[in-house]
This record gives C-alpha cells, structure tokens and sequence, in this order.
C-alpha cells in the first residue's frame, strides 16, 4: 500500500507531464489530481491502522559498492505515517485548488499550455517528498531530499519569463544545495564511523558513536555531535533556517499554490523531520541538540521581526513559516521530537491555509500582492475572510488557557514552548524566552495581515477593488477542508504526540521502560548500563526522582526553577497512576527514541502555570497592539517607521542578509572564478608551460609559427611514424 | 569467439579503409555514402561488442577473451578486458554511433571526416584492450593523431592553435611515459600486462640529484606514467589545453573527447598506476588528492566566469575528473568503483552537454552566452532535455553523475577529511555555475531578434539524445549494473595494492589506509 502512495503521484507526474498531448491537458490535470487523491485515500488509511511497529518494504537495489549498500526501500513507522498524511492531503488539495487558481494565467499568452506542466511538477514535488520521508536509508533520503529541491526550483522558476524568478529559483537550488553540503559530509561521516547507510544500523550504533571520536579537520570530535551537526546543516538549508534562510523569502516568486504546499507545508519541514528521524542520534549529541536549540530559536525570532514589517501579503506568511520551522527545530533540539511533529502536522494544515487564502485574495485581486493596496476587502471576500480568521486563531495560538481546548497551534506551539521550559539547559531557556517573544510578535504580524487586507479603508487601485471577486468553488473546498484541520488537528491528536508517556510511547511503539526485561537476552553491551538502571529503579518516578536526586550536574536540575518543576512534576504525580510510565527501548525500537535521561515530556506536563500561559499572554498583547495600530491608530505605523527609520530599513531589508552575502560571498565568488581564469589558466598555466615548451624546444616554436591546416597531416603522419620507429627500435635493442 | 575483441577494435578501422579506397567525389551522394557507411560500421561495432558484454562474467576478475599472437619484429599482439575495461569498451561503442549521428550535417570534406572517427574509434578499443606495453603505447599515442586532425581540420577559428596546444601537452606527458616504459621493460624483462601488474617494480628508496626518493623506482615510474595521465584526465594544473580545444573542435569531436579520450588518462591510473606501483601511487596520494580538490574547486570557480557556452562544460569536466582522480587515489571500493562510474557516467553526461550546444550552435553559429536568451518559449524539448542533463552535471541524484559523485566523496572521506571539505564544496559550485548558464540561456523573455523564428529540436536531434537520457537514467536509478560487473575486479586490485602496501611498511601503511 505504502509502494502504491509512493510510486501514484509519480505516475501522475509522468502522464501529466508527458503524455498530456495524447490525452488532452484537463485530462493530464484530473489523472495527476486523482492519482494524488488515491495516494491520500490510502495514506490516511495506512495512517490509522498503523500499529507503531517499523516495517521495511524493499523494492529495488540502489547503490551497492563494498559495504556501501542503499537500496531503494521504504521504512514505515509512525514518523513515516505522519508525513505521508501531511504530504499527501496537503498535496492533493493543492493540486484542487490549482484547478481554480491556474485556469486562466495573464503570464502566459492563450495559444502557451502551461497547466499540464505545473501539474506535473506539483505531482513530481510530491513523489520526491514522498521519497524523502518513507526512505530507509540516508542516501535515499538524500535522493528526495535533492529531488524536493530540484521541483521547487522548477516550481519556483515556473514564470520562466520573469527574471526575478528565474534568480529566485536559482538562488533556491543553490542555498539548499549549500545545506547539502553539510548533509553529504554527514552521510560520508556516518558510513565511516558505522560502515552502513542504513537508518536501524545507525540508530544501533548511536550510543557507540556518542563514545567515539573521529578526526574531521584540524581536531577530534565526538562523532554524534559532529555527525548530528553536520547533517543539520542540511536540515538548516532544507528548511530555511537562520543563515541559510535567503532562499525562501524570494521562493514567492512561484504560484502561490506552490509557496502554499512547497514552502510551508511540505518541503521547508523536511530539516525537522530530519531531526526526528534521526532522534536516536540527537539524544547522544547533546552538544549538536543546543545548536539546535539556538539556531530553531533565533530564526523564529529573527523572521518574526522581518515579519512585522513586510508588506507583500506572501512575504510576510513565508517570514512566519521561516518562523514557525524555528519552534519546531527548538522542540526537537531540546529532545521533544513529537512535539516537533505536533506542530509541524498542525502548521501544515493552517500555513497551507493561511497561503492558500492569500492566493485567493491575489487571484481575486489580480495578482495585487501589497497589503497597502488591499483594505476592506471582507465584503468581497467574505469565505476567504473566515478562512483566513481560522487560520490566523490557529496560527496565533487562540485557545482555553490551561485545558486542552483550542486552534491546532495553540496545542502544538503551546507544547512546543512548554517543552522549551522543561529542557533546563541554558540552550533551553534562550529557547523559551525567544519563542515567546516571537509568539507576540506572530500575533502582531498576523493580525496586522488581517487588518490591512480586510478592514479598514479601499487603498489602491479603486479598479481593481472594484473588480475583486470571491473565488470558484474549486479553490474554496480546499480551504474548507484545511481549516477543519486547523480547528480540529490539535485537539484531535493532542494525547498521541503530547500526551501521557504511555498513550505517546502507543503512537510512536516506543517500549516503556518496564517492558523491557524481555528484551533483556538481546541487549548489546553499551546499553546494558542504562537498561540494567531502569530496572533497579522499579517505576520510571522513583528513576526521574534518583536522577534530580544525584543532579546530572550539566544537564538537569542546576536551574532553580527546573528544581520547582520537579517538586510541581512530583506533586501532579498524585492524580493518575498513568504518569509512572517512562519511555524505555533501544535506539531504532520506535519511530522516535528517547534517551534515558530524557524526561522533557513530564516535566513539560509539570511545567508552572505562568508558563504555560505565557504564550496565550503574548498572543493578546500582539494582538492588542495591532489592533491599536492598525484599527484604531492607522497613523501610528507611519510614524514609529519614521522616528525609528534605521530599525524600521533593518527590518524591512530583512536584517541585510541578502546584502551582505552579495558582498561576502557571491561577488568575490565571481570575481574570484574571473581572476583564477585569466590569471592562474591564462597567465601562469599557459604563460609557464607555453614558455617552457617554447623555450626549451625552439622547433616547436618554428612548427607553430609555420603551421597551417594544409601541412597538419605531415606533421601528424611524422608523429605517428616518429613513434613506431622509437618503439621499435625499444623492442628490438631490448630482446 | 575468441577473435571478437579484435572483430570489435578493427571492423571501424576495416570500414575505414573502404571508404578511403572506394569512395570517391565529394557530391552529395558520396557525403550520404560516407556517413552512412561509417553509421552503420559503428552501429554493427556495437552490436558486436554487446556479445562481448553478454559473455562477460563479472565474478572472474582474470582477463577475458584474450588474443595472444606474435606481431612483427617480435612484438606481441595481446588483447583482453576484464571488469575494469570492458565498460570502457562499451562506453565507446555506445557513444560512436551517436557522434556519427551528430556530424550529419558537416559539409566539408565528409569522407576524411569520417574516416577520422571511424579511425579514432578503433584506437581508443585498442587503449581499452591492449594486454601488452607497447600495443598499449602506440594505440595511447596514435590516437591523438586522429583528434589532433579532428581540431585541425573541422575546428573554428583557433584551431591551429587548439591543435598545437593539444599536441604539446599530451606529447610531452607521453615522452616521459615512454621513458619510462623502457625502464619497466628493463627491468620485468616483458611487456606483457598482466606479467607487469604483478611484478614487484623496486620500492628501495633511493637519492637522485641529492633528493630522497621514498618509494624508489616505482614513485619514478609512477610520476613518468602520471605525467602522462593527468595531462590526458585533464587534472589541475595541466588542464588549460582542454577548453581551448573544446572550443575548437566541432561538436562531434568535443563529443569524442569529452566522452572517451578523457577517460585513457583515468583507465590508465587504474591499469598501470595504481597495480603496477602501488607503493608509489601511495607515497604521491596526497599530492594527487589535494590535485584533485582544488580541481574540484579551481575549474568549478573559472566555470562560473566563462562566457562561452563549450569553455564553460571544458571546465566542468575538469572538475568532474577532478572526483575521478580523487576517487582513484582515495583507493578504497567506493573510491574506485565511483571513479570508474563518473567516468562512464560523465562520458554520457558531458556528451549529450556538448551536443546541446551543437543543437544551437547549428542554427545560431555562436557559443556566446549573452546570444542567448529565453530560448524555453520557442524550444520546449530542448529546454527539457538541457535541464535533465544540467541536473545530471550537478550530480542529482537519480541521474547517473549523482553515483559516482557520491561514492568517491564517501571514499575521500575516509582517507582525509579536508580533501573531502573542498571536494564537497565543488557540489555547491556545480549548482552555480549549470543553474547559471541554464538560466542565461533558457530562461527570460525572448527578446533578442535573431532567436525569435529558432526551432526546437528535429527528429534525428531527438533520436541522437534519446539513448543518452535513457543510459544517464537507467544508472541513476539502477547503478549496480555498472558496479556489479566493475566490482570483483576492483576488489581484487584493492586487494592486491593493499597487499604491496603492507608488505612495503607494514605498520605505517596499514594505518595510513586503514578502515576498508
């Protein structure tokens, strides 16, 4: 079944993109959009039988060199599962709502068929994505992982005509590819140290790995710091994080049902998911787990700061979904990988959303991007308006505070923060503290959308307004089937990924810790200790309560307010008996692991109030201050723009970035390239070797001089004969 | 079938030489005449030598179908392939007919021309599968000749120049080969191959002109014979003379040398070098992997500046052989068997490059860049092909040049890590500089005059590539056809070279090649 979701949106592709010809381009449309339709069909029913174990699916052999063997293969488990939901229905209604959206596009003259070929690179998108997350093996993940990169280069160059796309698709493909780079050191260093490429080898050998060193450049490392870093680096290009984030800002310039499925709901996480998959690694690497932290952190709050200045309606949700990737890098690097996935499930529902719903304020608007054309428009649009208010509730976090009811993202980034809280390093806190911030500030940009676009005053083209319309009913089903997934997702699965340990452990068939003693025979060494812990400790309380107790100095329990979280943890304990669960296993039992110390998930259960309804407080602020400046006081944001014009230009030219590596990097990249050709081939090389030759043999000199096309064949037939005569001679003298 | 190697190597040759005798005139019908003739001996080479392939057996990593006879003046005629050349001989076979195909429409002195290819077609076979020294040398050498004609006679502007620049560099690397060849055979007493590759050529280390030679005799023979080589691969710094040649030549004999004469210098490291003398391949590794790297990164950068369309794919596969040596002299499995995969890989990749620029090369007669321009409206195959063979280029995966980028980059990582720092950076620079030249092509309106009434690609133009983007495909997604039938034989050239090693210095070198 899982072969059949892979393999349909790349048949799809195919007869779209090929044979649209023969069979017409609606048809290609409908067989590409209902293959994709199949895919989700069964990937939802794969989804709810799943039973948490891993299964393998071979289907062909890849590569195979020495012990280097990658196969084409799928492994199924829950992460897997996840993905295929997310990726498929995202897709599916993407390719529905392109029907509407792509119908009639002023960049292409009427007798050019450009419908065909974006279905077909929409449905080739989805195949490689498919690729990325039901691989079982890096390599091919690798393979997706470049093949997502090359179908939003496409995607985003689809207006070919257009410069600025054609450098935006550019400037895509190579940042990514500067993540890989990263990536592709990682695998090398993984198969070095592991000797396999596989995913259950290198989560077997995750604890061995995090004892070894190996030597990379100019010192030793411990490998699962260096190799977890290095392969997210890729992560980082993948899904724009904070220095490797240019490309996606510039990525709008594709369709917006591309930025929509592409660059928020799909592609852009596979770096978090990433980081899940390979969880058994992370949690031996606490070193490279903090540059998670930091860096998912920063980029969540630096792109919430872009955010609240930009004024093209996509900019500013591509900033937010730089942002949001941001929080789900800093739940997975503080070791709450499910989290991670919460949100990332969550967020693709209402980022698709949100884009989708500004694609149908565009198309209704003629392709008007600019907020500060837009206003009043909730009489034109009015479905749009309800769709994009869900997916604004959603993505600010509206919800009860304190019980489990509310938006999708007020469950996912509320677990996400709370996690945060709970990690108790430094690394941590910094997360906390920035993820907070950038909740305000996603409140304040998100209602600032609202505003700008549907209240107010007409700004603009009063001709454009005038002929603004409510979109077709083929573009409006989609919204209405992701906005129940933005009301109804977070609720809905809140006890799968951020429940109680055992119903989380259930989801992902992860083994609780009591159930190991079977297992026991089959025990490697290195993980004897830990396990041989768990048992001596009985129930999984009295192991956390030990290890407070001895205070694993570096990690938990330095921090005053962690302390109280656990005496608060301890005293929550008396509810329900169910809390004594404790995750167990060894690397690569379920679809995520967590290390024995890890112990996020409770103490996030534990977390003080004022934490936990911190962000709902963030949320109102935002959304009070926009509301002031915005509805109330139209003139302030003019104004603060001009008494603080050097923030105000820092901001909008999103932090120079795209400035400053023009002049770091690309330029003397150019420059560099130019001088290496005239001077190092042109001068040295040919200068040296020519001179030499010249200098030392003048009779190659007179042949050049006297050469012409005429006489080539003497001296080539001179040539030849020179030679048989040497060797002849040599062979001759010799016997 | 114990003659089908030297059926294979001569019925090009053979063809050759009728069209030299009996074809005369220079009309029309003798130019139809004289291409289809060298057609269909190439396609017959083909089919012939796919009876080689099917009778290969890969488990045996002896030579196979071994020709043994005397030759004048004592000499010997030996010929055979084992795993390592029999996809080289393929490679060749595979690509003649195609760059037949593509010289369809060369109207100046057609018969020599093809006499040309069929000639060279016969030398790079024989390079391939000569089992003996001197055979080996007289078919390395005298297929220059037949290039060096190519570039000189059908080439642009320069090509005198281009010509001379080739013949300079390729000869004088070929002198100290030679040179060094006469050693050998001093002291092995024979010029038979297989003979060679398992006599110990003395490791003593010895002083010269007050240098101390670590490696002795066989770090003299390896430099000799890498001269040689890395001039022909091209490797930095010896390099400059192929875009200038490129550049001359006309499109089908980029073709040929991109695709095949290129890869003697990379058959010639694993024939002669790295057997033969394995002590001296490994006391030079370093010098040759740093070579490698800043291959890498040195073509890639110059690549970006270039704004001739052919310069800019010259410099590319200078930087693509940059892994192919890097692969080599990382010497471990992945190392060899994904050197010898980019070779055959690139053979097809480079090729069909070079064609695409033929393709509007012939209708607009410049390779300047900046003529071009949004050619996608008008040329839709066109630009779906040249995107398929960019991402090839640039190493996607699922296209066959991701395979053998691949596995040398995981070799290199396991001999030295700063080699594999700036060799994977090259995996940057690639993006850059194909998506660049794609996007100043491709993309864009079309609004220069002279492009508006260009058409997209004919039928033959279709057909020419077809077989192309079948094979860069088909080893993307199934690469253990290639390394199921290169892969004994490598294993048992590691295992020989590991042997030598150890039984050089036993300590030091184990440790130094350690892990695989």
């Amino acid at each position: 079944m899982a072969t059949i979701v892979l393999f349909a949106p790349l048949i799809g592709a195919i007869i779209c993109g090929f044979f649209w010809r023969v069979i017409g381009e609606r048809a290609g449309q409908i067989t590409a959009t209902g293959l994709l339709f199949l895919a989700m069909v069964l990937s939802w029913i794969i989804f709810f039988t799943h039973d948490g174990v891993t299964e393998q699916i071979f289907i062909m052999r890849w590569i195979d060199s020495g012990t280097l063997v990658a196969d084409w293969a799928i492994r199924l488990d829950r992460l897997t599962a996840i993905m295929l939901i997310v990726v498929t229905t995202v897709s599916a209604f993407v390719h529905l709502y392109s029907f509407g959206y792509m119908a009639h596009d002023h960049a292409f003259p009427e007798n050019e068929p450009y419908r065909a070929r974006f279905f077909a690179y929409l449905s080739f998108f989805t195949f490689t994505m498919l690729a990325l997350v039901t691989s079982d093996n890096l390599v091919q993940m690798f393979f997706g992982w470049e093949g997502v990169g090359l179908a939003s280069y496409l995607l985003i160059g689809f207006y070919y005509k257009k410069e600025s796309a054609g450098e935006a698709a550019m400037k895509a493909f190579i940042v990514n590819r500067v993540g890989d780079f990263g990536f592709a050191l990682g695998i090398a260093g993984l198969f070095f140290m592991v000797d396999s490429v596989a995913f259950s080898d290198i989560f077997a050998a995750a604890p061995k790995l995090a004892e070894s060193t190996v030597s990379f450049l100019w010192t030793d490392w411990n490998a699962a710091n260096l190799l977890a870093f290095l392969l997210f680096v890729g992560a980082m290009g993948k899904s724009a994080q904070f220095l490797l984030h240019t490309w996606l800002p510039d990525a709008m310039e594709g369709p917006t049902p591309v930025s929509a499925l592409i660059h928020a709901a799909t592609m852009v996480t596979a770096g978090v998911f990433l980081v899940c998959r390979m969880s058994p690694l992370i949690e031996y690497a606490p070193g490279a787990a903090n540059i998670i932290v930091y860096i998912g952190a920063t980029t969540a709050f630096f792109a919430a700061t872009v955010g609240l200045v930009q004024n093209d309606i996509k900019r500013v949700i591509a900033y937010s979904t730089c942002s949001q990737l941001g929080y789900m890098f800093v739940a997975a690097g503080v070791g709450m990988y499910s989290a991670a996935m919460f949100h990332l499930l969550t967020h693709a529902f209402f980022k698709a959303m949100l884009f989708l719903g500004a694609g149908s304020v565009i198309h209704g608007m003629h392709h008007e991007q600019d907020m500060r054309n837009y206003g009043g428009l909730k009489e034109k649009f009015p479905v749009t308006f309800w769709i994009m208010m869900i997916g604004t509730l959603a993505i600010t976090g509206v919800g009860i505070p304190l019980t489990t009811i509310g938006f999708a993202g007020f469950l996912s980034k509320d677990a996400i923060i709370e996690s945060a809280w709970a990690g108790g390093t430094t690394a941590s806190s910094y997360g906390f503290w920035m993820l907070v911030i950038a909740a305000l500030m996603t409140s304040f940009y998100s209602w600032r959308l609202m505003f700008m676009t549907f209240f107010g005053e007409a700004r603009g083209d009063k001709h454009t307004h005038e002929h603004a319309h409510e979109s077709p009913r083929v573009m409006l089903i989609p919204l209405y089937v992701l906005a129940a997934g933005a009301i109804f997702s977070g609720m809905l699965w809140y006890g799968s990924f951020f429940g109680h340990t055992d119903q989380v452990a259930k989801f992902y068939g992860i083994p609780l810790a009591g159930e190991e003693i079977h297992a026991e025979a089959s025990m490697d060494d290195h993980t004897d200790e830990t396990h041989a812990e768990h048992m001596t400790d009985g129930t999984a309380e009295e192991h956390h309560g030990d290890d407070a107790a001895t205070a694993d100095a570096d990690e938990h329990a330095t921090e005053a307010a962690h302390a109280a979280a656990s005496d608060d943890h301890g005293a929550a304990e008396g509810h329900s008996d169910e809390h004594h669960a404790a995750f167990g296993g060894k690397p690569g039992d379920g679809a995520i692991f967590f290390g024995p110390d890890n112990h996020i998930l409770e103490d996030a259960h534990a977390a003080p109030k004022w934490v936990k309804v911190s962000p709902f407080i963030a949320m109102l602020l935002g959304l009070g201050l926009a509301y002031q400046m915005y509805m109330r006081r139209p003139d302030w944001p003019a104004k603060l723009a001009e008494n603080q014009s050097h923030l105000y230009k820092f901001l909008l030219n999103k932090w120079y970035f795209d400035e400053i590596y023009d002049a770091v990097l690309v330029n003397p990249a150019r420059a560099l390239g130019r001088f290496l050709w005239k001077k190092g081939d042109g001068a040295v090389i040919d200068g040296g070797i020519n001179g030499l030759a010249m200098g030392i043999i003048p009779y190659f000199t007179r042949l050049a001089g006297r050469a012409q096309s005429g006489y080539l064949f003497h001296y080539a037939l001179a040539m030849v004969l020179g030679i048989v005569i040497l060797v002849s001679w040599m062979t001759i003298a010799g016997n | 079938m114990e003659n089908l190697i030297s059926i294979i190597i001569f019925l090009p040759l053979i063809a050759a030489l009728i069209l030299a005798v009996f074809l005369r005139g220079e009309d029309e019908a003798a130019q139809r005449n004289a291409k289809w003739l060298a057609l269909i001996a190439t396609s017959a080479t083909l089919f012939i030598s796919l009876f080689l392939l099917a009778g290969f057996d890969a488990s045996n990593t002896e030579f196979q179908f071994v020709e043994d006879r005397e030759w004048l003046m004592g000499l010997k005629y030996k010929m055979g392939v084992d795993g390592i050349s029999i996809l080289f001989v393929m490679l060749t076979t595979f690509l003649m007919p195609i760059t037949i195909a593509a010289c369809w429409d060369v109207k100046v002195r057609v018969k020599e021309y093809m006499i040309a290819f069929l000639v060279l077609e016969t030398l790079m076979l024989g390079v391939f599968t000569a089992l003996d020294l001197v055979l080996f040398y007289l078919f390395f050498e005298a297929g220059l000749i037949p290039m060096f004609l190519i570039i000189g006679i059908w080439g642009g502007k320069d090509r005198i120049y281009a010509a001379f620049k080739f013949f300079l560099y390729t000869f004088l690397g070929s002198l100290l080969m030679l040179v060094a060849m006469i050693a050998m055979y001093v002291d092995a007493g024979t010029t038979d191959i297989p003979t060679l590759m398992t006599h110990k050529f003395g490791t003593e280390t010895f002083s010269l002109l007050g240098i101390q030679i670590v490696g002795g005799m066989q770090t003299l023979l390896f430099l000799a014979f890498f001269a040689s080589f890395a001039v022909k691969m091209p490797m930095w710094p010896v390099h400059t003379w192929l875009p200038d040649a490129h550049v001359q030549a006309p499109t089908a004999g980029s073709v040929v040398l991109a695709a095949i004469l290129l890869k003697m210098g990379g058959y010639g490291f694993l024939r002669f070098s790295l057997p033969m003398f394995p002590v001296g391949s490994d006391v030079m590794a370093p010098l040759v992997l740093w070579m490698s790297a800043i291959a890498i990164v040195y073509a890639s950068l110059v690549a970006m500046a270039q704004e001739d369309m052919k310069k800019l794919i010259a410099y590319s596969s200078v930087a693509h052989m940059g892994y192919v040596t890097m692969g080599i002299f990382a010497a471990n499995q992945q190392g060899l068997d994904g050197a010898i995969f980019q070779m055959i890989s690139h053979g097809f990749v480079s090729g069909a490059l070079f064609l695409i620029v033929g393709v509007v090369y012939d209708r607009m007669h410049t390779r300047d860049i900046d003529a071009y321009g949004g050619l996608m409206v008008r040329m839709p195959v066109y630009a779906l092909i040249f995107m398929l063979f960019t991402m090839a280029n640039v190493g996607l995966p699922g296209t066959s040049g991701f395979v053998g980028e691949f596995l040398t980059l995981m070799a290199i990582f396991q001999v030295n890590t700063w080699v594999a720092l700036v060799a994977t950076a090259g995996v940057i620079f690639s993006a850059c500089y194909g998506l660049w030249l794609y996007r100043r092509v491709m993309l864009g309106q079309l609004i220069k005059e002279s492009l508006k009434t260009i058409t997209d690609m004919t039928g033959r133009e279709k057909a020419i590539f077809a077989p192309l983007i079948f094979m860069t495909l088909l080893l993307g997604v199934y690469p253990s056809l290639v390394t199921d039938i290169i892969g004994p034989s490598v294993e048992t050239l590691l295992g020989q070279y590991e042997t030598a090693l150890a039984d050089f210095e036993p300590a030091t070198q184990v440790a130094q090649t350690g892990g695989h």
